[in-house]
This record gives C-alpha cells, sequence and structure tokens, in this order.
C-alpha cells in the first residue's frame, strides 16, 4: 500500500459509536420520498428527526383556483393506492357544505368502492411492510389480488389507479351485471387467500420477532400524537368514523371494528387483516343489497357528463370560465365552514371546507392521516434499532403523496 | 501508425478501416445492453405504484432482463416516476450524476413529462428542465402496458446506438 | 351532552375571549381571542373529555366575505376538537392578527401538534410561542415567502435559489452528454 493511500480521518476518542446519518430520500425502504435523519450510537436510535416536503404539489393553494368538481380530480392523487377513498371523502366534504342530496344507490356504490380500496390499500400496505421485513412472497402474493381489483376498477370507470369515480351528488358510471359477477367471485375466494397470508407470516418466528413489541404506543400517547385509524385501534381505542360519524351507506350494513391490544407492530398487523375480512363481508352485503334508482341526485351540479353518449354539454369558452359560470348562478350556494372526516384505509381522513359563495372553495385544507403519522415517528423510534424503525415505518403505513399534498 | 490515423476533431482520431470492425461490435454490444437494462428504484408519486405492479406478476419485467438495483452506481436507466419538485430537484440530480454511463433517462406518467396537473410554485414542470431525457411515457398513471411500451422504444434506441462506447474522448 | 352545550360552558367560563359563535349544516363553531387559548384547550381537555384534536389548521381572511359569521382578524387558527368517549365535537376559530402573528403552541397538551402548527408556519406565517421546534416543514428550508396567503401567486413570485444554482448547473454539465439536444436544457420552445 502506497503512502497516498493512507489516509487519516481523525475520529474522536471514545465516542466512536455516535454518528448521524441520513435515510433517504431515495431509499427502497421508506415507502416514497421521505427523509430521516438519524442520530445512532452504534445500531441504536438516540433521535430521528423525519424530513417531509419532497412531494409538496401545492394541493391546498391550487385548490383555491379551481373549481369543486375540477378539484375532484386532484384528490385521487392524495392517498393513490386507495384513491376511490379520498374521491368519497371529497364528495361527502362538499355535499355536506352545499347541500346536496345523494341517492341511495348511489351510497350502496360508493360503500362498495370504498370497501374495495380499503382492501386494495391494506394489501399494499401489507406487501411493502413484509417486503421491507424481508418476507417477498408476500409481495407478489399481495399484488396478484391487487390486479383483480384494480382490473375491476378499470372496467367500471376507466382507469386503474385515478378513477375519480364519485361526482357531486352521485357517482359516474353504474356497474354492469359483468362487475358484479366478478366481484362476486372474487369476494367468494377473499378469504381463502387472507388465510394464504397468514399461513406464510402469522406464526413465523422471524415475523413474531421483528413485530411483537416493536413500536408499542399506549392509548393514550396514540390518542395524543393525534393517530388515526388502524393504528389508533391496535391500541385498544375504539374509534372508527364509519360508526362514529356514519356516512354513503355504513348505516345499513353489519360490521365489526376490529380492536388490537398491546399496540405494538403485531396488534396492527393483525387489525388490518382482520379489517380486510370485514370489508369483504361488507362487499358482500353491498352485493346482496344493492337497490335499484338513479346515481345521481336530481339537484346535483349540472356538470355531470351525461350518460347517454351524443349529447353534448355546451361550456362557453374559455371552457374553465364557462364551467365557473354555471356554477355561480345557482342561488344555493351558502357560505360557511365544515369539516367532514371519513375513514380512510390510513386513518382519519378530513377535508375542511370554507365556502364563500362562489363556485371555487375559499379554502381547503385536507388532513391527512399519513402526515400526523411520520410526525409520530419521532416519539416512536427513540431507543429501538435501525432495523425497528424500517418495521415502524411499514407499520403505520404511510403514503407520502398524502403526507406531502 | 500514427500517420495512418484521420483526425476527426480536436482530440479524437480514427482509424481508417476501423468501422468494419466496428459496426458488427457495435450491434453486439447493443443488443447486450438493451437485454439487461437496470433501472434505479426512483419513485417518487402514483406512478410509481404502476411501475411496481409491473414489476410485479401479471406483467413481468423480469423476463426483459430489467432488475430494479438499489444503487445508482449499479444502474443505467433512470426511470422518473412521478412529481418532480423543486425540494427533490438536487437529490434528483445526484443520483443522476453518480450514474455511470452509458446511462438513460425515462420520464413516466404526465407530471415527469411536463409537469402534469400541477402548475404550482412548488413543481417543476418537467423532468427536461435539468436532466436529458430519452423517452417521454404520458399518461396519468400510465398502464403497465404503457411502461412496458416506453421500455421497448428505449431499447430501440439503444439498439440503433453507434459510436457510444467506440468514441475515444 | 349536545356540542350545544359545550359552546354554553365555554361561553360561561371565558366570557371575555368568546367572540361569537354559530352553527353551519349542524355543526357548532367558536370564534374566540387568541389570548388564552392554552387555558381554554386544557379545559376542553381536561373538563370536556375532547381528548382527540382532529385538525389544526390556518386561514387567510384578507379576501372572505363572510356575512354570516365575520371574522375579527386578518389570520385565524382552526382547531376541530372530538370526544371520542362522549361523541361530541367543536370547532375554535382564535383570532390572530396581522401585525403580531403569533399564537401559544398546543404542544404541551397534544403532542401530534407539533408537525400541524409547523405546517401552519410554514404555509401562512403564523407563529407559536412556545413550540420546541418551529422552521419549515414543507417547502424547502431556505423558501422565502408563504405560499398560502392570498398574496401569494399560484406559480411562485420569487425564485428559489436552490432550484436556479441546479438549473445552471445542469446547463453546464449538458456538454458532457451523448445526445446533445438542438435547444438548452430547460429552454421550451
Amino acid at each position: 500500500m502506497s503512502k497516498a493511500m493512507n489516509i487519516d480521518i481523525p475520529v474522536p476518542a471514545g465516542n466512536e459509536d455516535h454518528y448521524r446519518i441520513k435515510m433517504g430520500p431515495q431509499h427502497p425502504a421508506t415507502h416514497g420520498v421521505l427523509r430521516v435523519d438519524l442520530d445512532l450510537q452504534g445500531e441504536t436510535i438516540l433521535e430521528c428527526v423525519p424530513h417531509v416536503g419532497y412531494l409538496h404539489r401545492g394541493f391546498e393553494k391550487l385548490a383555491e383556483h379551481r373549481s369543486y368538481v375540477q378539484n375532484l380530480v386532484l384528490t385521487d392523487r392524495l392517498d393513490y393506492i386507495a384513491a376511490m377513498a379520498n374521491n368519497v371523502g371529497y364528495c361527502e366534504a362538499v355535499e355536506k357544505l352545499l347541500g346536496i342530496e345523494v341517492p341511495l344507490r348511489a351510497k350502496y356504490l360508493r360503500t362498495m368502492v370504498c370497501e374495495m380500496s380499503r382492501i386494495t390499500g391494506h394489501l399494499l400496505g401489507l406487501a411493502t411492510h413484509a417486503l421491507d421485513i424481508g418476507a417477498m412472497t408476500v409481495f407478489l402474493y399481495c399484488f396478484r389480488e391487487r390486479e383483480v381489483l384494480l382490473e375491476l376498477f378499470a372496467e367500471l370507470c376507466g382507469a386503474r389507479l385515478t378513477p375519480t369515480y364519485t361526482r357531486l351528488g352521485g357517482v359516474r358510471q353504474d356497474v354492469t351485471h359483468s362487475i358484479m359477477m366478478k366481484l362476486e367471485r372474487f369476494v367468494d375466494e377473499f378469504p381463502a387467500n387472507i388465510e394464504e397470508y397468514e399461513t406464510l407470516i402469522d406464526t413465523n418466528r422471524i415475523w413474531l420477532k421483528r413485530t411483537v413489541d416493536v413500536g408499542t404506543l399506549s392509548a393514550e400517547d396514540a390518542v395524543s400524537l393525534c393517530i388515526t385509524g388502524p393504528s389508533l385501534r391496535g391500541s385498544g381505542v375504539d374509534y372508527d368514523i364509519r360508526k362514529h360519524f356514519p356516512y354513503a351507506a355504513y348505516d345499513l350494513v353489519d360490521f365489526e371494528v376490529p380492536l388490537g391490544e398491546a399496540g405494538d407492530t403485531y396488534a396492527r398487523y393483525r387489525c388490518r387483516m382482520e379489517e380486510m375480512r370485514q370489508s369483504n363481508n361488507i362487499l358482500r352485503q353491498c352485493i346482496e343489497q344493492m337497490p335499484p334508482g338513479p346515481i345521481v341526485g336530481d339537484d346535483a351540479p349540472d356538470l355531470v357528463m351525461p350518460v347517454k353518449p351524443g349529447r353534448k354539454v355546451e361550456v362557453d369558452a374559455p371552457a374553465r370560465q364557462g364551467l365557473i359560470k354555471l356554477i355561480e348562478d345557482r342561488e344555493t350556494f351558502m357560505e360557511g365552514d365544515i369539516y367532514v372526516p371519513t375513514e380512510a384505509p390510513k386513518g382519519e381522513l378530513g377535508f375542511y371546507f370554507i365556502s364563500d359563495g362562489n363556485g371555487s372553495p375559499y379554502r381547503m385544507h385536507i388532513r391527512s392521516p399519513s402526515f400526523i403519522h411520520i410526525g409520530a415517528l419521532k416519539t416512536m423510534a427513540k431507543g429501538t434499532m435501525v432495523a425497528d424503525l424500517i418495521a415502524i415505518i411499514g407499520t403505520m403505513d404511510v403514503v407520502l403523496g398524502e403526507c406531502d399534498r | 501508425m500514427n500517420s495512418d490515423l484521420v483526425k476527426i476533431e480536436e482530440g479524437v482520431k480514427f482509424i481508417p478501416g476501423a468501422s468494419a470492425l466496428v459496426g458488427p461490435l457495435n450491434k453486439i454490444i447493443n443488443w447486450g445492453r438493451s437485454g439487461s437494462m437496470w433501472p434505479v428504484t426512483f419513485g417518487l408519486a402514483c406512478c410509481a405504484i404502476e411501475m411496481m405492479v409491473a414489476g410485479a406478476s401479471t406483467n413481468d419485467l423480469d423476463r426483459f432482463g430489467i432488475i430494479f438495483r438499489a444503487s445508482p452506481r449499479q444502474a443505467d436507466c433512470l426511470i422518473l416516476a412521478g412529481t418532480i419538485t423543486k425540494k427533490m430537484a438536487p437529490v434528483i440530480r445526484r443520483v443522476y450524476d453518480q450514474m455511470p454511463e452509458p446511462r438513460y433517462v425515462l420520464a413516466m406518467g404526465s407530471c415527469a413529462c411536463s409537469g402534469g396537473v400541477f402548475d404550482t410554485y412548488a413543481v417543476v414542470q418537467g423532468g427536461d428542465e435539468f436532466l436529458p431525457v430519452d423517452v417521454y411515457i404520458p399518461g396519468c398513471p400510465p398502464r403497465p402496458e404503457a411502461l412496458l411500451e416506453g421500455l421497448i422504444k428505449l431499447q430501440e434506441k439503444i439498439n440503433g446506438e453507434q459510436g457510444r462506447w467506440s468514441q475515444l474522448t | 351532552m349536545e356540542s350545544t352545550d359545550i359552546v354554553e360552558k365555554l361561553r360561561k367560563k371565558f366570557s371575555d375571549d368568546v367572540l361569537d359563535s354559530y352553527q353551519h349544516r349542524g355543526q357548532n363553531g367558536v370564534l374566540i381571542r387568541r389570548d388564552h387559548i392554552l387555558d381554554v384547550c386544557t379545559y376542553l381537555r381536561d373538563e370536556c373529555s375532547m381528548n382527540h384534536l382532529m385538525c389544526l389548521t390556518g386561514v387567510d381572511n384578507s379576501k372572505r366575505k363572510a356575512t354570516a359569521a365575520p371574522c375579527y382578524e386578518r389570520f385565524e387558527v382552526v382547531y376541530q376538537f372530538y370526544s371520542i368517549a362522549e361523541k361530541y365535537r367543536i370547532r375554535l376559530r382564535a383570532q390572530v392578527p396581522e401585525d403580531d402573528c403569533s399564537i401559544e403552541s398546543i404542544t404541551s397538551l397534544w403532542i401530534g401538534a407539533d408537525w400541524l402548527e409547523r405546517e401552519c408556519y410554514d404555509l401562512m406565517g403564523i407563529h407559536f410561542d412556545g413550540h420546541p421546534d418551529l422552521r419549515r416543514i414543507l417547502t424547502p428550508d431556505d423558501w422565502e415567502g408563504h405560499p398560502l396567503r392570498k398574496e401569494y401567486p399560484l406559480r411562485g413570485d420569487g425564485k428559489w435559489t436552490g432550484y436556479e444554482e441546479l438549473k445552471a448547473k445542469s446547463k453546464e454539465l449538458s456538454r458532457f452528454d451523448f445526445y446533445q439536444k438542438d435547444h438548452e436544457i430547460g429552454e421550451h420552445e
């Protein structure tokens, strides 16, 4: 070895194990563009500082410059794994704000797509969580089931991932017989698939070692951190918005809300698996109980695309001015503000709207569960190891699109 | 031997008759490159999910020789999947600069091609503002089949390359 | 207990702070001064068992033509509380003046308010006193301006130096690219 290769880097004597590293934003295990600064003593985390904002697109500012109907398109891109749940959340909030009624069939259809989104969301959450921990087969199995649901979405409304299915006052398109047949077949086969995933990991010693007693949250801590959704129910707090503030057709179907006890990663994982079973149950009831009727309410804004092809909608040029003019002509737009939460797969997705009387919202704030859950990482990751941090990020089920908006 | 060399530009000399050898070699090397394109895992937003789906079962990318690598030093193409924000742009450029030549960039999705729906203060209106993009794949998000079509177009582009490895710069 | 009872209790206990109360579509809202917001929130959490902070956000009222419940100051911070056990909710709108744009932080009561207040500071410019680590969160650290204010243009006003430097560097490095483009990187026809 020549002299030039002998590099002397001064190391502070006595504290060689204390160093600071940055994980991300480009990292295979961070579920998107999340950067985590870690203060490490060996392998143990002394301090964990998450940094977000690498996907901040300015939704809230953009929404003030677009009409209510145009903003619907933006909401798909929030939690893009379960896009229809965001659509339903947005429509519920705007309909409540503006006083628009939704017919019963549309409510059942919304419940149906919400639960399908919940299954796709939990499947992908489980897949990436397992992939980070090392179980790669689960990833491929979950994507296989997701493909069935995504193709159903494509058949229902044209797009797999960003459907924009709901409209103010109802839904865009009615289900066909073939979709209901395929959905029924999926609903019959899905419980067997859930058991397949469980045989892979439920009692696996490696899985248990990596998830039991990792990231434990007590009920008071979880509520103080403003955590919601399955992450909160894993700690035993009974807070499910479908039961507390029923929307769509959730008060007409029977389902239970699974609760965990220990509040660790394993409890949250079990909560999600049980929720998938309950979603399956709700889907079955929706298929059986689907009432006939219209899919769009009578007092919906006149901007739903015509159901019969060939009929044109006349709009003044430029198109955007014409659309806003149609909304502005209505007298029933009241001023006021409203906050409507819905149960997205990740947690409580809330929309806070301030209406000024015209066709665009004055202020739209999106209360996103992922933003708050990543903020909770600071408290949850103290004292754990780096590998446990990966498990914690996976169990909190974060999506950066929703976090950064 | 030196006097036989033809000077093309400053610092570049060309052996006359070498193209008879280099031509077929080009074909073989391009075939090798296009048959084993390794992208670096760079999912940003919604398009990343469709990229994952393209890599999983049903649409399999592995049969084209495409394996996702975590480190940019071991990758030869960068798939920009998702919206590029101004905060993220320096990071993307740093990852691109770390990739060894020959390297290619695919802009997947409307946001990476031209900013998409988001014409706001925080979003870069297209990856080609600070990166040389080779293939644009439009869609919001593009179907996995569209991503495959884009990758095959990139393969065709690589197959038609000349002089990429044989230039002595 | 209904939400309207909570409004009455607040009016009785904090009669100087409560400015107005209203109801819209079945949801109760209370406009209060910002001076004793910490006491109000402590009262709500401990006495009325409102343990869940649903939402915390900032609003810029400069262009609002609210005739139903008029606003008092330019900014306001909106809190939405919920009681999981008793199932009632309330909205507090704390009025924050423009010249002294600050309010007390409630991170001592809810740890989760930490990031919500940072976001409010970043996008709206409202300062939170007593916050452990108040800095920008969604925009880059050296960003200038507060994007959600009404006078901030949609496409941004100033240029962020980080991005301008990046574009200059890319232009410089583009002469080493294999495929030389007819136009420079960054210039569109």
